[in-house]
């Protein structure tokens, strides 16, 4: 904002020389755009937002969308457990895609534990991404001995790979946690450790960007003008990086996501209550020698298709965003 | 070269004493190691005893230069779930777990550079199409996903492979190997195509981009008006360029084939390390855990170390740009 107003002060006499682009209206704007451009020409990338949205929208909306309440256990019964999906012999047409070995409609459990997944990978990367960007910037602008320390730091944490690093932090932190606290904060460990183990990514992208962003003179006059380091970081240097750490969030958002799944499947991640997608593959997992494959299938088709689809996006953001391949 | 490598050696060490420094904080923090050690009868007295005979008093540098040096010689004490020493079961499992990633890693590297150079030569063809599309599934399915699925049709649908455990193993008193019997090798298949799966499609990717990349160069353009034969100039000039990333890259996912390896056993069964540790993660045994993160950091650090030496080797340019200034 402040690098606009610094740039309106200085060009005003040659805003005649501007393509009117300025003028128009932020929907006007948007439509005028080249990121639009090529995401209107790709159908399959528009395919691929609209099951993205989707599975945001149902996640919200769970509660309304969902014929049952998967938390409530008056509408739970032992009876209905391990019920097929409704085009196969022996079930029950109230459960459309069968139902879990507690009775639960899969269907709405499946809403449900998309909520969770989606929850977990949103925060996750909203926590590696300000960890990441925070000592990202800070490292490319301040540099010296802080520098050398992060930038040591994300080489070491990036020659171990994120799920390991998940794993250790997961485990570490429930180990300490008592164990009446394990299954209530498990969600909000799974989080921090997931956030932990992939910040290196995002610090390296933006202190590269940070670097270069530094070197520009609009920093050298405000600088000069004697702003804190602060305050040039937060309000110059931040919004101009924070596009390639953008991209980065997107195919961490897949990232996330499964990391969430695996977590929960290899039992270190959210509990059975309160299932996520995960969850309810490693519990159907345990009944696919009994030939119960609906409880494994839908949840593990719904996971690929979310991670797929936000991959697509992942990509396609990261080609539109890339002035190089125009 | 030499100051390269004397260099790259001390980076090394110093991760590894972070490492092992992360390793002791766990061992010593999480948890109080004397609980751990002794029953609920053992008088106040006696504990205090044993901190004092453990060393436990001693000063935290003390404390960690000693583990340190232990840890250097594979001592990592008691296992708090298996009362056995952690050393004897890391060997134990140790084999299980190599031959898993090696035959995943040569999996991938088999079935990923072919792939990726016929993806390259045929760009719009259909097959490369499907190739493509297939590994971006590859890449969006998680590796436990993967391993439920072949386990379904293999193990559960068709019934001719399967799913857990080793097999039938070989003892050569220092090492154990399911590669000399059938039912070995047939329990290697599905585990090993799971974990080799990622790689992949990565390798198979990363092959695709740099033949792309070289294939515009000028030095393929100059072999082909010097009348070259394609075939000569796409796998004798293309494909021995673009090979030098590949060799960086698959080396380094060696490492993470390691701890990918740890989803696959857990998956089938599989008695090696990453089943080991994450059984001592649902145990809370925390030297075992310590154990594993010192183990894995150093073949990590080894690789790393490895694939920078074998670089600088491969690719002449490196050495001459940190030669003698005015070589050229």
């Amino acid at each position: 904002m402040a690098r606009e107003e610094i740039g309106k002060s200085e060009a005003a006499p040659a805003s005649s020389l501007e393509t009117g682009y300025e003028r128009l209206g932020f929907w006007a704007r948007i439509a005028d755009n080249d990121v639009t451009y090529s995401f209107l020409r790709s159908p399959l990338v528009m395919a691929a937002a609209g099951i993205t949205v989707t599975f945001i929208l149902a996640a919200v909306f769970a509660p309304l969308v969902a014929p049952f309440d998967p938390f409530d256990p008056t509408q739970i019964s032992l009876w209905d457990g391990k019920l097929p999906p409704a085009w196969v012999q022996g079930s029950n047409p109230a459960y459309f895609l069968g139902t879990d070995d507690q009775g639960r409609d899969l269907f709405s459990t499946i809403l449900y534990g998309g909520r969770i997944s989606l929850l977990v990978g949103f925060a996750a990367v909203f926590l590696s991404m300000a960890l990441g960007i925070g000592l990202g910037v800070a490292a490319g602008y301040l540099g010296g001995w802080f520098d050398a320390f992060v930038m040591r730091l994300a080489d070491v944490q990036l020659t171990i790979p994120g799920i390991l690093t998940a794993i250790l932090i997961n485990g570490i932190a429930r180990s300490v946690l008592p164990i009446e606290l394990r299954d209530e904060l498990a969600i909000y460990v799974v989080i921090l450790a997931i956030g932990f183990s992939d910040w290196p990514q995002f610090a390296r992208v933006t202190r590269a960007a940070a670097l270069v962003e530094a070197e520009k003179e609009y920093i050298q006059a405000a600088r000069v003008i004697g702003l804190r380091p602060f305050i040039i970081i937060v309000r110059h240097i931040l919004p101009n990086v924070l596009r390639p750490a953008l991209v980065l969030a997107t195919i961490g958002l897949a990232l996330a996501i499964i990391a969430e799944a695996t977590l929960s499947f290899l039992g270190q991640g959210v509990p059975p209550t309160t299932p996520s997608l995960g969850t309810l593959i490693r519990i159907g997992n345990d009944y696919l020698f009994s030939g119960l494959w609906w409880i494994t299938l839908f949840p593990a088709l719904a996971l690929v298709t979310l991670v797929l689809a936000v991959n697509l996006l992942g990509d396609w953001l990261r080609d539109a965003l890339n002035p190089k391949l125009r | 070269m030499f100051s390269f490598v004397v260099n790259r050696f001390v980076q090394s060490v110093l991760v590894m004493l972070t490492v092992g420094l992360i390793a002791f904080a766990m061992f010593r923090f999480v948890g109080d190691p004397i609980n751990n050690l002794v029953g609920q009868d053992t008088t106040a007295e006696q504990r205090a005893e044993l901190r004092e005979s453990l060393g436990l008093n001693d000063p935290f540098y003390v404390q960690y230069a000693r583990f340190a040096v232990n840890a250097a010689q594979g001592q990592f004490g008691q296992s708090y779930f298996h009362r056995r020493p952690v050393s004897e079961l890391l060997v134990e499992r140790l084999p299980a777990t190599l031959e898993l990633s090696l035959v995943a890693a040569v999996l991938a590297l088999v079935l990923g550079v072919p792939a990726g150079v016929y993806t390259a030569l045929h760009r719009r063809g259909v097959l490369s199409q499907i190739i493509m599309t297939a590994s971006l599934f590859g890449v969006s399915i998680p590796t436990f996903l993967i391993g439920i699925i072949l386990i379904l049709i293999f193990g559960v649908m068709l019934q001719i492979l399967p799913t857990f455990g080793r097999g039938e193993v070989i003892d050569l008193g220092w090492w154990t190997t399911g590669m000399a019997t059938p039912s070995g090798l047939k329990s290697l298949i599905l585990p090993a195509l799971t974990l080799a799966l990622f790689q992949l499609t990565l390798i198979m990717r990363l092959v695709r981009a740099e033949m792309l990349e070289v294939l515009r160069t000028d030095f393929v353009k100059f072999a082909r008006a010097r009348g070259l034969r394609t075939r000569s100039i796409h796998f004798v000039h293309a494909l021995k360029n673009s090979l030098v990333p590949v060799i960086t890259i698959t080396g380094l996912q060696l490492g993470s084939l390691i701890a990918f390896a740890i989803i696959t056993e857990t998956v089938f069964q599989w008695p090696g390390m990453g089943l080991l540790f994450i059984q001592a993660v649902i145990e809370v045994d925390i030297p075992v855990m310590a154990a594993y993160l010192v183990v894995i950091g150093f073949v990590f650090v080894l690789i790393n170390l490895i694939v920078d030496i074998l670089y600088f080797v491969v690719d002449p340019r490196l050495r001459v740009d940190r030669g003698a200034a005015g070589g050229h």
